[in-house]
This record gives structure tokens, sequence and C-alpha cells, in this order.
């Protein structure tokens, strides 16, 4: 079974983001890692090829800036190769048309049964790049799956709801989103380090996939930000160090609000 | 200058439209001069009349969907409804699985991009101009539209209040769903309830909600049990939810539920942007962690440093005692 897996990298959301004053968009200037939430999509894809008996696990990615050590992690865990399409073109580019670069570079995977995704990127989180993807490409698909099991040339996924979950059947090929729960992704190992130096990684511009630079970007973007502003701020109130009481405030501010 | 014709997706659950729906509706109403719906439930006679009250002059119905997930059916009888001339100048959806699922099938049909987790809509000429929340909520972003309509719009639940104008039933109008080829094979098995105890996390007037500083999923029993007495709604963090403690639908945050209620308690919750899209509406929100620096202590109106294994059974038994 051969499954491809669209990871995202992403400034480490440990350090504040910020947006750049002049182009409008999320500083991407520093070091970029893997989306956390593409790494159960990475680990789903490994599980899933293990399963199958055969196959590979590959990456697609854009990145404006030719970064790839995000990539590199996601090859740590077990992916035999990645796909990156680079291009400084890519600055700006809107959902619709992030999911017209990733389609484009998945249709250059031979024989991929699955595509997995995260639900939405930890960064941007539009949330509809899946549907996109799964619409260019003319897949079914399912979103927010939270078990996936392959049968013969059917998927079967536990979707979760807003009451709960439903089980759905799907023929492959197909694109799934996959939410967080869905396994526990590995740690690279050591030996999955050193492998991941020398796993192939496919280097791609906007051109090499037949498209024009004035289709992504700003060009292409069907929308445009016009400001940027601090939101009025919710002022903090009073925090104590629990000395035994903390229990008495509580009920005295509750009483005060007169919720008791 | 209003707009002339917005549409919006409807949700209902068990035959009622769905709060979220209202709110959209009702903003709709403000910005355009006819408001329409789409819907695609089995009961569209059942549902026209709050749709109506609510402003939509008319319902576009497929009718039940047999199992089938709404992106690809949904989408496609929507785009052939504004390749038939009908095209209005937005469609808006709320940020749900539903209205997620069919807005990004629908970009690619009709080619326009789709701005999400929307806050606000303001009309700017013939376009729209949308405010969305950024870093936590710290910073708001707008966007307007470049190309022309359907300009597609997702919008976060409870960023407006629902009000009724007692308008009377929306016309239904059926509409058909073009076959949606290998595209449109995935199907619903069977549908899994879970369910809860006690008032929904949308409506309740108190919220409890635990996280991973509980220590072990055990511990939740403490955030089910002051719920309980406070007649609140128990809700939890995406880590929480993620370790499978609890189900989905206790989760409160940008990928779960958006609350607003009198009292928000957070207990063993730190804070993550995640979590804070969802609860920073609270009209009052009171924080328990151990670490002081943890970034919930920035929004709470009351902050206590603490230990939640300590201070929730303290909680407990005080209430208990009145």
């Amino acid at each position: 079974m051969n499954v491809v897996v669209c990871v995202k990298q992403i400034p480490d959301p440990a350090d504040p983001g910020a947006l750049d004053p002049t182009t409008k968009t999320l500083k991407r200037d520093g070091k970029l890692i893997l989306d956390e939430s593409d790494s159960y999509g990475v680990e789903m894809a490994l599980q899933l090829v293990t399963t199958a008996g055969g196959g590979e696990v590959t990456l697609v990615s854009m990145a404006p800036n030719g970064e790839v050590s995000g990539l590199r992690t996601a090859l740590a865990m077990g992916a035999a190769k990645a796909i990156l399409v680079s291009d400084d073109a890519l600055a700006g580019s809107d959902a619709l048309t992030t999911a017209k670069v990733l389609a484009k570079a998945i249709q250059r995977v031979e024989g991929a049964d699955l595509v997995l995704t995260a639900t939405e990127s930890s960064d941007g989180y539009t949330g509809t790049v899946p549907e996109q993807i799964a619409g260019l490409l003319d897949l079914p698909s399912v979103t927010f799956a939270k078990s996936i099991s392959v049968e013969g040339s059917t998927i079967k996924i536990q979707r979760q709801t807003e009451a709960g979950y439903d089980d759905v059947e799907c023929p492959l090929p197909a694109l799934v989103s996959v939410t967080a729960g869905v396994v526990e992704p590995r740690y690279p190992s050591f030996k999955g380090i050193m492998a991941a130096k020398s796993k192939p990684v496919d280097t791609l511009t906007v051109a090499d996939l037949g498209l024009d630079a004035s289709q992504v970007g700003w060009a292409g973007a069907g929308q445009q930000i016009v400001s940027i502003t601090e939101a009025p701020a919710r002022e903090a109130g009073e925090v104590f160090e629990d000395d035994g009481t903390a229990a008495e405030k509580i009920v005295a501010f509750l009483d005060d609000l007169k919720v008791l | 200058m209003a707009l002339s014709k917005i549409w919006v997706l409807a949700e209902a659950t068990d035959g009622k439209v769905t709060t979220s729906t209202l709110e959209l509706l009702t903003k709709a109403r403000s910005l355009a001069d006819t408001v329409e719906a789409i819907y695609s439930g089995g009961d569209a006679d059942a549902v026209a009349g709050q749709l109506g009250e609510y402003g939509a002059s008319k319902v576009y119905t497929t009718g039940d969907l047999a199992g089938a997930l709404p992106g690809v059916p949904v989408s496609g009888a929507i785009a052939a409804l504004v390749d038939g001339g009908n095209a209005p100048d937005a469609i808006i959806a709320a940020t749900s699985y539903y209205g997620r699922d069919i807005a990004g099938r629908l970009s690619v049909k009709l080619d326009r991009t789709v701005i999400t987790n929307n806050t606000d809509i303001e009309v700017d000429g013939s376009s729209l101009v949308t405010t969305e929340p950024v870093f936590g909520g710290t910073t708001d972003v707008k966007t307007t539209f470049t190309a022309a309509g359907p300009h597609l719009v997702l919008v976060r639940p409870k960023s407006f209040v629902a009000e009724s104008t007692g308008g009377s039933a929306a016309a239904v109008e059926t509409i058909a769903v073009p076959d949606g080829g290998k595209s449109a094979g995935a199907k619903v098995v069977t549908r899994h309830v879970e369910e809860r105890e006690g008032p929904s996390l949308d409506e309740a007037a108190v919220v409890v909600s635990g996280g991973r500083g509980l220590g072990e999923q055990e511990k939740y029993a403490l955030i089910e049990e002051l719920a309980k007495l406070l007649n609140a709604a128990p809700g939890a963090s995406r880590a929480i939810v993620d370790a499978g403690w609890v189900p989905y639908s206790y989760q409160v945050g940008q990928t779960g539920k958006v609350v607003k209620p009198t009292v928000y308690i957070a207990a063993g919750i730190s804070g993550a942007t995640q979590h804070m899209v969802g609860m920073k509406g609270s009209k009052n929100i009171i924080a328990i962690n151990k670490d002081a620096e943890a970034p919930i202590f920035a929004v709470s109106d009351l902050g206590i440093v603490g230990d939640v294994h300590k201070v929730l059974p303290q909680l407990i038994e005080a209430l208990k005692a009145r």
C-alpha cells in the first residue's frame, strides 16, 4: 500500500507568532519544524504500510524558502521520500492555491492508494485544504478520522462528529484527514535520524508543476489582508497563591455572580 | 450599502435548527436584502418555520443524503444552483464539520477562495470584509475578497447573537444533487451518539473544564462532580480528549466547542491558543493551575496558583456544605 502524507513545516509554536508588517503574512524566516498535527498522519501511514506488508510512505509539502528540517523529522520516523514544492512565488498563497499546488505534487506520486492530511495546520488552521485537495483530485474523502483500518480496497474509518462518531466506509483511492487522537506518533530513533539524511527529497518549483507564477502566491490569491490590529485585551484579574483558602475565594466569587 | 443576496448553510439536529445557523441568519439579514438557506436533511418542511422566523425567505433542500457525507453532494447541488444563474453575493456557513467539508469542496467547484474562522463580516461595496482573530485572539486580521463572488465565508459559532424577526416559514424548494461519481464514495454505515448528562456546553451558564493538570483520567471525576454541584456542563482541553480521557464532544477550543458562559472554570489547563480561542469570550473566568506562568492567568478574573488535586476536593466539600 502506498500512502502520501501532506505535511507542513511551521515556525516553532513555542516561539510567539508574528505577522510581517509589510507583507502581512506569518513570519517564516526562522527554522521551521514539522507541524505536530502532521506527525499523526505520518505515523498512521507507516502503520498502514506495515500492516499491508508492502509499499511506502511519500511526504508532500510546500514551503516558500526551501526549508527541509521538518521533512527530515518525518523521514526519520520512517517515510521513504519527500516532494517539496519550494518557490519564492508561493509566498502569500491562500488555502485554495495551496491545495492546487499540493494536488499537482501528489499527482506525481505513482500508485498512491491513500492521501492522509491533518484536519488543519497549527499555524494557519483554515481547515479547508484537505477537502480542496480531494475535490481537485476527484477523490472521495473522509474528514476527522479518529480510527482507520484498511480491508482490501475499502478503508474503514471512525469519523468524529459533534455528537459522537460515525462508522464510515470508503473505496480506495481516497483522501482522509486524521485527528490527533488517531495514533500515538513514534519518536525518530537515532538510526532513523541517520537514515533520513540520505533519503531523497525532490525539490520542485511552481513551473515544474506546470503552474504559472501568476496563479499562485499573492498574484493568485482571491483574498487580501486589509488590516491587522491588536484585539481589545482582556484584563487579567487577581491571581492568588493557594494558601488553603482557594475554595473559599472561589465560593465567594461565585456567590457575587449569583450562580450558586 | 447592502448586498442583494446571501445563502446560509443551515444545520439542524433532530428537527431543531442549530444556534449557530440562527446566528448566521441574523447576521446575514443585516448584510443583504434577501437571505436564503441551503439544507440537506430529510425534514426541510419541519425546519422551514424556524429558518423563516430568523430571516430566510426560502430554503433550498437536497433532501436526505442517505448516508453520504455532505461535502460532495451539497457542494454539487449548490454549484449547480450557482451555474443556473441564481448566484448569491456570498455563501456563509459555520466553522463546523459540516460547514468546513462543504465549503472546501465548493471552493474547488466555484474556483473561489474561502475565508475561515471569522468572527465578523462587514459589507464593503460589492465585497465583504471579514475579521479573523489570530494568535489566540490577541490580534484581529481583516481580509477582503479580490475576485468576483460568490464569496465563501466560514464563521465561528457564537460570533453573533441570534434574534428572531417573527417572519413566516421559509418557502421550501427541492434542488437536484448531481451525480458525484467516484468522489461520492464515502458512506456512513452506523452513527454513534455519545450520551452526556446535564446541560449542554453550548447553553450552560457555568462550564467546568479539566486539562492535563488533572494528571490521570480517573481524576476527571472531580470535574464531573463539581459540574453537577454547579449545574454546569463539563468540558475539556484538547490534550485530554486526544489522550482519550473524555469524548470529543467535551472539547472546548478551536477544534471543539466555542463557549461563552457566565462563569468558566479551567482546572489544570495551561491555556494553549487552541483552548483560549474557545473560551475567552466567557463573562467570568476562574483558573486553577500550579504553574504561575500559565497563559490562562492572563485572561482569568480569579486565578489560583495551586494544586487542582487539593483545590477541587476542597471546593466540592465547600459547595456540598451549603
